[in-house]
Formats: C-alpha cells, sequence, structure tokens
C-alpha cells in the first residue's frame, strides 16, 4: 500500500501508523454477536471498499470507526490512538440521508452546521457552504429544505456537509444508493478525486461490487452471522481512474470476476 | 340529471352547509311537532339570543374574562410545564427522580383543585387562571419531555460527529428538532384551557361564559344558553384553525410532512 500512502504527507509518526486498525474486534448487541475478529489495517490515505450481504455488519463497521458504538471485546484505532468517541477528524455519511440531515435548516443551513460546529466566523462560512453546495453539483439549490430535495439531492447535502468537517477519515455508508447512474458515475469520480487532493482516508460501504472495485486500493468482503472479514482483494488499477477506460481494464474484469465468484459462494 | 352532473354539484357543495341544514331540519321538526320543554328552543330563537348578546356587548364581556383568563393561566403553567419538560428530556437523572412524583400529581383532575384554589386566591379571574395553569401543567411537561425525547437519535449523533459541544447539541439540534411537537402539545394544551375555564365558571366562579350559560339554564331561558353553547363551538374552532394555520405557517415548509 505504498503507493497510496504516499500521496498523503502528514507527520512522519502518522504514516507510520495505519489511519484505522481493528484488532480481535468483536461487538454484541444485546447478548448477540454482530461482529466477531475483525482485524485489519488501513494505511492512510488509502480509500477501503466494503462489501457484503445485507446485515452482516457494514454499518456497525463504520460506527465502530466513529466511537459512536464501542467494541464488546477487541480495541478499534485511529492513528495509533484508541477510539473513545467520536471526533472532528472523522466525517460520516449516514445510509439514511432522510433522517441525517436537520429538517428545519436549508441545504446551505445543513451545510454550514459543520463550520459552526468548527468555530468557522459566519462571513466565511457563506462563500465555503457555496463551494461546496457546487462541488456535489448542488449549486442553486442552497436555500431549499430537505424536505424540498430528492433522495439524491439530499445525500449530496450529506456529503457536502461531510466534505466542509475536512475530515482526515471519511467513512460513506452506501452514499450512492439512491442516485442514477449519470449522477452515481459523475459523484464516483468526483469523491476518488476529492479524495485524492485531501489525502482523507476512506472507508466506503457499497453494495455494487463494480462500485467498490472503481473506487478502491482495496475491497473488504464481509460475511455474514456473525459479520466477519471474509476476503481482502487488492485493486491494482491505475489511477485517476476513468468510467469507461477502468471498466474494461482487463485487470477490472478479473477482480470482478474474483469478486463475483467469492460473493455467490459465502452468501 | 345524470350521474356526472350530479357528481359536480357534490362536489362544489360547501362543508359548512352541513349544520346549517341541520339546524334547519330542527327548526322545521320542531315546529311541526310543537313540543314544549324548558330544555329546548328554536334554531330562529338561539339565533335571535346570539344576535342580541353580539349587539349589546355581553358576549364580549363573557368571552373576555373566559380569555383573560386562559390567558393568564396557560402562559403560567405552559411554561412552567414546557421547562420541566425540557430539563426531563435532557438529564434521565432528573427525568428518575421526578417520574414518582408526576405520575402521583398528574391523575388529579384539575377541576378537583377548584377548593383549594378558591381559599387562596377567592372568587375572579385569579383562581380561575391558577386552575388552568395547574391543568396545563402537566400535559406540557409530558409532551415535551416527549418531544425532547422523541429527537432523532441521529441527528444527535450528527451532532456528536461535528463536535458540538453538549450545550449546542441542545441549542442547535434538540430544542429544533423537538419544536414541532412542542407547539402540537400547546394546541393541546390550549384546548384543555377552554375546558378547564369553562368547567370552573360553570361549577364555581361566577365571571366568563361558563357561569353566563349555567345562569342562562337556571333561569329558564334555554335560547340564551344555546347561543352561548354555538358561541364555544365557533370559539374553539377559530382557535384550533388559528393554531393549526400558524403551525402551517411555521413549520411548513421547513419541517415537510414530519410536523403535522
Ligand atoms: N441497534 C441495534 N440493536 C440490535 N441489533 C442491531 C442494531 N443495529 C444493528 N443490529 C444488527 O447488527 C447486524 C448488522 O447490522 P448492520 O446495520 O451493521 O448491517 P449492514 O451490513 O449495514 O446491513 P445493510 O447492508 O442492510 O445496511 C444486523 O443483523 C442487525 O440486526
Ligand atoms: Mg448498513
Amino acid at each position: 500500500m505504498n503507493k497510496t500512502s504516499s500521496r498523503l504527507a502528514p507527520a512522519a509518526e502518522a504514516c507510520a501508523q495505519p489511519a484505522i486498525a481493528f484488532d480481535g474486534v468483536r461487538l454484541d448487541f444485546g447478548g448477540k454477536c454482530v461482529v466477531d475478529g475483525l482485524s485489519f489495517t488501513v494505511a492512510p490515505g488509502e480509500f477501503a471498499c466494503v462489501v457484503g450481504p445485507s446485515g452482516c455488519g457494514k454499518t456497525t463497521l463504520l460506527r465502530l470507526v466513529t466511537g459512536l458504538l464501542s467494541p464488546t471485546r477487541g480495541e478499534v484505532r485511529r492513528l495509533g490512538v484508541t477510539v473513545d468517541g467520536p471526533s472532528r477528524d472523522v466525517a460520516i455519511v449516514f445510509q439514511d440521508y432522510g433522517r441525517a440531515l436537520l429538517p428545519w435548516r436549508t441545504a446551505a443551513g445543513n451545510i454550514a452546521l459543520a463550520l459552526e460546529a468548527m468555530g468557522v466566523p459566519r462571513l466565511a462560512r457563506a462563500e465555503r457552504v457555496a463551494a461546496l453546495l457546487d462541488k456535489v453539483g448542488l449549486a442553486g439549490h442552497g436555500d431549499k429544505y430537505p424536505a424540498q430535495l430528492s433522495g439524491g439531492m439530499q445525500q449530496r447535502v450529506q456529503i457536502a456537509r461531510c466534505l466542509a468537517q475536512g475530515p482526515r477519515v471519511l467513512l460513506m455508508d452506501e452514499p450512492f444508493g439512491a442516485l442514477d447512474a449519470l449522477t452515481r458515475q459523475a459523484l464516483q469520480d468526483e469523491i476518488a478525486r476529492l479524495v485524492r487532493d485531501s489525502g482523507a482516508t476512506v472507508l466506503f460501504v457499497t453494495h455494487d461490487l463494480d462500485e467498490a472495485i472503481y473506487l478502491g486500493d482495496r475491497v473488504f468482503a464481509l460475511q455474514a452471522n456473525p459479520g466477519r472479514l471474509a476476503e481482502v482483494i487488492d485493486v491494482g488499477l491505475p489511477r485517476p481512474r476513468d468510467q469507461l477506460r477502468t471498466r474494461e481494464h482487463p485487470e477490472f474484469l478479473r477482480l470482478r470476476h474474483v469478486l463475483f465468484d467469492h460473493v455467490q459462494k459465502t452468501h | 340529471m345524470s350521474r356526472r352532473h350530479i357528481d359536480i354539484v357534490l362536489r362544489a357543495l360547501p362543508a359548512w352547509l352541513v349544520p346549517l341544514a341541520f339546524l334547519g331540519i330542527i327548526e322545521l321538526a320542531m315546529r311541526a311537532s310543537s313540543i314544549e320543554s324548558d330544555g329546548l328552543a328554536l334554531p330562529s330563537q338561539t339565533a335571535a339570543a346570539l344576535l342580541g348578546l353580539i349587539t349589546d356587548g355581553e358576549i364580549f364581556l363573557r368571552t373576555a374574562e373566559t380569555i383573560g383568563a386562559i390567558a393568564v393561566g396557560v402562559p403560567i403553567g405552559g411554561t412552567l410545564g414546557l421547562l420541566l419538560g425540557v430539563w426531563l428530556g435532557l438529564s434521565p437523572t432528573a427525568a428518575r427522580l421526578a417520574s414518582l412524583s408526576i405520575e402521583l400529581f398528574r391523575p388529579i383532575p384539575p377541576v378537583a383543585v377548584i377548593p383549594l384554589m378558591m381559599l387562596i386566591y377567592g372568587l375572579g379571574i385569579r383562581m380561575e387562571a391558577a386552575i388552568i395553569a395547574f391543568a396545563c401543567f402537566w400535559p406540557m411537561l409530558l409532551l415535551t419531555r416527549d418531544a425532547v425525547l422523541g429527537v432523532e437519535p441521529r441527528l444527535i449523533e450528527v451532532a456528536r460527529i461535528l463536535g458540538l459541544p453538549r450545550r449546542k447539541q441542545i441549542t442547535k439540534i434538540a430544542l429544533p428538532a423537538a419544536v414541532p411537537r412542542i407547539f402540537t402539545a400547546l394546541r393541546l394544551t390550549l384546548g384543555i384551557a377552554l375546558i378547564v375555564a369553562v368547567t370552573t365558571e360553570i361549577a364555581a366562579n361566577p365571571i366568563g361564559i361558563g357561569y353566563a350559560i349555567i345562569s342562562a339554564g337556571l333561569s329558564l331561558r334555554p335560547e340564551v344558553m344555546y347561543a352561548f353553547l354555538v358561541w364555544l363551538a365557533i370559539l374553539g374552532w377559530l382557535l384550533n384553525e388559528s393554531l393549526i394555520a400558524m403551525h402551517r405557517r411555521l413549520f411548513g415548509a421547513a419541517y415537510g410532512d414530519a410536523a403535522t
């Protein structure tokens, strides 16, 4: 993973540490074991995708990284530090976008919330919000309320709010599920670019195996009951990736086969 | 007339025709059957009485007394209930410690404190306002607490992820999220206030619409009694309609359908 970690140039000791490390993590919900024996690391600046059947614990995994959930056993570390709660460095795009936006605030107001939390002065906020709206393709929709936006637009507001945080770690839970194919591809490329520019580490949950290969440096395939890591696939496709050429790349097709075979086996 | 024509006519009918037609039928039926009773009055007599009460201003005087008591009692009881409700919604410890006391006090029917309030305040607006405040305090307390407890947990998580300090989590997320439901609580509370006000006036307090109703009844003037009842119905309807309109104005676009 040297190739990817070299994109980032923060403090040297941070580079030596994995951005995210799971160490024998187990989590029980009301006596039921949801995930077990999770051990893996994600390097700084790496784009890691997570796939797996519904209910295998993908969302749970992301919530463990945020610190909204604590493991029953084992340890989750961010940049070498044990996670004991949410941090502004870690942003998450929630799966249920409809509930993650403040309904009484406009799209712009929702994005501004992140800036308010960081203490950005009022005058500077408007400009940055406008830039973020533009970035996610919502220029001109800033004064609409979430109830007046489509699902895909709400999701983009959520993404913009996360970007406003300027996170070192970006967690995304099926962020593009509600989007049409074209918007989806545009946002895939946009996210890939933004992430590369910011050097953020990404954990990206998706149901779409093609999307996982297209975006990821690695793909983690989970298995259900209890949720555990079944397979890790290295994606050696060159970057920047291209919607047409990458998807026609022989390596892309090979990985697609590997992943599909694997998913068929474990489903 | 064809089926389609009937449909068009039916769809054009306004809803206020129904009570009007109802009154018309009663008028005709009563005239035809010539029933005599102290408890009955012709709708036309009632209308005449209502008009008389309006022209001589008595109805406004009575209404001012009742509304006055409500206007004092609801803000006092409602605000106290609101503040305590927010606190109990935010602090599990406070909620646990208060729960027994609430469950003990809450079942007391507001009218049961009439004698107590009479002892403290005598008769008049103050004692009525105190009873209304007592009656409004409990639903406001409980509904506000539930509104705060019912705030979408995802939004609190968003606040935590963004690193908002606890105080800002409350002012920027929890309270605004609870506002529509608190407003609904206020609507309900005002309805309760009207009931309690009129009840108090009928049972003990010689002011307001309730007293006018019972006086009319005791002096065998059913048409006046009906006039006040009709007036009460109109008042209650106006109150609710204006609150609903206000609700829509305040929270319509911003809160989507979740508000209603
Ligand atoms: N709050 C909770 N209480 C109890 N069980 C839970 C809770 N949240 C999740 N679970 C259980 O944990 C398991 C994993 O849930 P999780 O939401 O992580 O799945 P997922 O992989 O994200 O699924 P999907 O692809 O459908 O979003 C599920 O079996 C679910 O029933
Ligand atoms: Mg999920």
